[in-house]
């Protein structure tokens, strides 16, 4: 019992003995302090841009954007999946531009992108989606062509017509593979839009705000911004888990 | 030597061995031809399974037992040949299958009765009424089960007791299974081969049944179709003439050892064939 509760405690661990480390290194002036500001200057500015400060509308605007580029990115990939990975043959025929693209860093399409789209916000979500729908399409397109075999037969079996296959069976078995595309999708959104937001052109965002307080030399607004990305970074990767295990509760079973 | 008069009879073939009670077909197969790529499944085979009866299937591996049925239940398409269900076509016949591997042959998204209900709703019959057949068919078998949890949450017995019922809530006028007991451990198989023959004497639908086990496949048949190596010929189709119930103590009858003992000569002749 007593080790079951250390056992929770453990990843704690870590967390402590990097801001110890942190302290020791800012304590014995290893690292230069202007690059280097104590933890707790960062931890307050973190306090204080996060509690209305300039760093949360930042942070909304990072979250928004991810959000819209994952909500374009699952409007055109999903069903595209869906299609693609129905057709074998049509897949076959898309995998290598689809995986030349998929392998591509979105970040080197963005010039491409700011002279199509200017340098608004739509640039920003537009090459996050493109990013993540290439990671989307292929997770789906898999789901939907290694969907059981043995189910589709028992589906047909029991009379279910084309559609009846495709929609009760294929679709609900490509689910957890499309979750996961969901998954890496979201993060490299993230991702990118981050990138994007270091851009010129750029008035706010995580990216932006990191990218500000470094020209600015204002370290611990820097480490702020960075701990909010990572924040959001790792929520979102638990939200998305979440809404996985109670949408595809039968994945891995 | 036939006594249907639907398809005519191409080639020679028996339906029955001893007492020789010729009984009446409820499936029809004549001349059928199937091959993978290039290799020859069967060739003409020709097949007449009896109608309310339960037929076993046992040959060599590979020798195409799993086709058979996959062809007459139109999983697998046949190469060439009919294929008939007391005169009607199988688009016309409702058939009930149940595959070896349960774990990827019910929907782990829907519960147990979802499953079992999903035959129904694909053959379009109201919900309400559906819900009442379930719950009829579960009380029929007396199976004692929680329907409302997932597949996955369920023992490798009950996910196939599932299995069976959700092909027998359409009542089957054919009830096929393929090798269903063989992913579980032997407790259980004893326990659904038990099941199976009480939802066959309970049903009375006509039933073929794959097996690997020789035991198995005399125990719950009234003729056991025994198969040769590739291309497959009915190699004998031996009559079960054991009473039902059958139980533990059919196994040490003096007519049920010979009969297996019969059918593994068949079976072994048919291995060492050159
Ligand atoms: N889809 C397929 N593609 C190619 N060959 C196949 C296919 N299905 C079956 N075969 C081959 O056809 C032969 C008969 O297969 P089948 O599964 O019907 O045999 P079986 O008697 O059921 O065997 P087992 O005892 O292993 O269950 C085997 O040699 C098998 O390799
Ligand atoms: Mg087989």
């Amino acid at each position: 019992m007593r080790s079951e509760q250390f056992d929770k405690l453990l990843p704690g661990i870590g967390v402590l003995g990097l801001i110890l480390l942190w302290y020791i290194g800012y304590w014995t002036r290893i690292v230069d302090p202007v690059l280097l500001p104590s933890p707790d200057a960062a931890f307050i500015a973190l306090w204080k841009g996060m509690s209305g400060g300039r760093l949360l509308h930042d942070f909304f605007q990072t979250v928004i954007r991810t959000f819209a580029a994952i909500a374009v990115a699952s409007v055109v990939a999903i069903p595209l999946g869906i299609v693609l990975g129905a057709n074998e043959k049509l897949y076959r025929s898309v995998e290598f531009v689809v995986d030349f693209f998929r392998s591509t860093p979105a970040s080197a399409l963005f010039p491409l992108f700011l002279v199509i789209f200017g340098v608004g916000d739509a640039t920003k979500i537009y090459v996050a989606s493109f990013g993540a729908a290439l990671v989307i399409l292929f997770n789906v397109a898999y789901g939907v062509m290694n969907a059981r075999k043995t189910r589709i037969l028992a589906a047909r079996v029991m009379g279910a017509s084309r559609w009846q296959v495709m929609k009760d069976v294929i679709l609900m078995e490509s689910l957890p593979q499309t979750f996961v595309g969901l998954r890496n999708g979201v993060s490299l959104a993230l991702v990118i839009v981050v990138v994007a937001e270091m851009f010129i052109g750029s008035v706010d965002g995580l990216g932006h705000r990191v990218f500000e307080a470094q020209q600015l030399f204002n370290m611990p607004d820097m480490y702020a911004a960075i701990f909010a990305a990572g924040a959001l970074g790792y929520g979102l990767n638990i939200m998305f888990l979440l809404i996985e295990k109670s949408f595809v509760h039968w994945s891995g079973k | 030597m036939t006594m249907n008069a639907i398809a005519p009879v191409i080639g020679p073939y028996r339906t029955a061995f001893g007492p020789d009670g010729n009984p009446p077909a409820h499936i029809t197969a004549r001349g059928l031809c199937k091959e993978f790529q290039g290799e020859v499944i069967y060739d003409n085979f020709n097949l007449d399974i009896p109608r309310g009866k339960f037929v076993s299937i046992f040959g060599p591996n590979g020798c195409g037992k799993s086709t058979l049925i996959n062809m007459i239940s139109g999983l697998v398409p046949v190469g060439k040949g009919d294929i008939l269900f007391g005169g009607k076509t199988l688009a016309d016949t409702r058939i009930g299958y149940v595959f070896q591997n349960y774990r990827e042959a019910l929907f782990p998204w829907m519960s147990a009765f979802e499953n079992i209900h999903y035959a129904l709703k694909l053959r379009n019959v109201a919900d309400a009424e559906a819900r009442e057949r379930v719950k009829a068919l579960v009380a029929r078998l007396g199976v004692k089960l929680d329907l409302s949890r997932y597949p996955y949450e369920l023992s490798g017995g009950q996910q196939q007791l599932v299995s069976i019922m959700r092909a027998l809530i359409v009542e089957p006028e054919v009830l096929f299974l393929d090798e269903p007991f063989s992913a579980l451990d032997y407790e259980m198989t004893l326990f659904m081969r038990d099941q199976l023959q009480r939802i066959f004497e309970e049903t009375g639908t006509t039933t073929v049944l794959v097996s690997h086990d020789l035991e198995e496949a005399v125990y719950l048949a009234d003729y056991v179709l025994l198969l040769s190596r590739r291309p497959g010929r009915i190699a004998d189709f031996p009559m079960v003439p054991l009473p039902r119930p059958r139980n533990d103590e059919t196994l040490s009858r003096p007519d049920f050892v010979d009969l297996k003992r019969h059918c593994l000569e068949i079976f072994q002749r048919e291995v060492r064939r050159p």
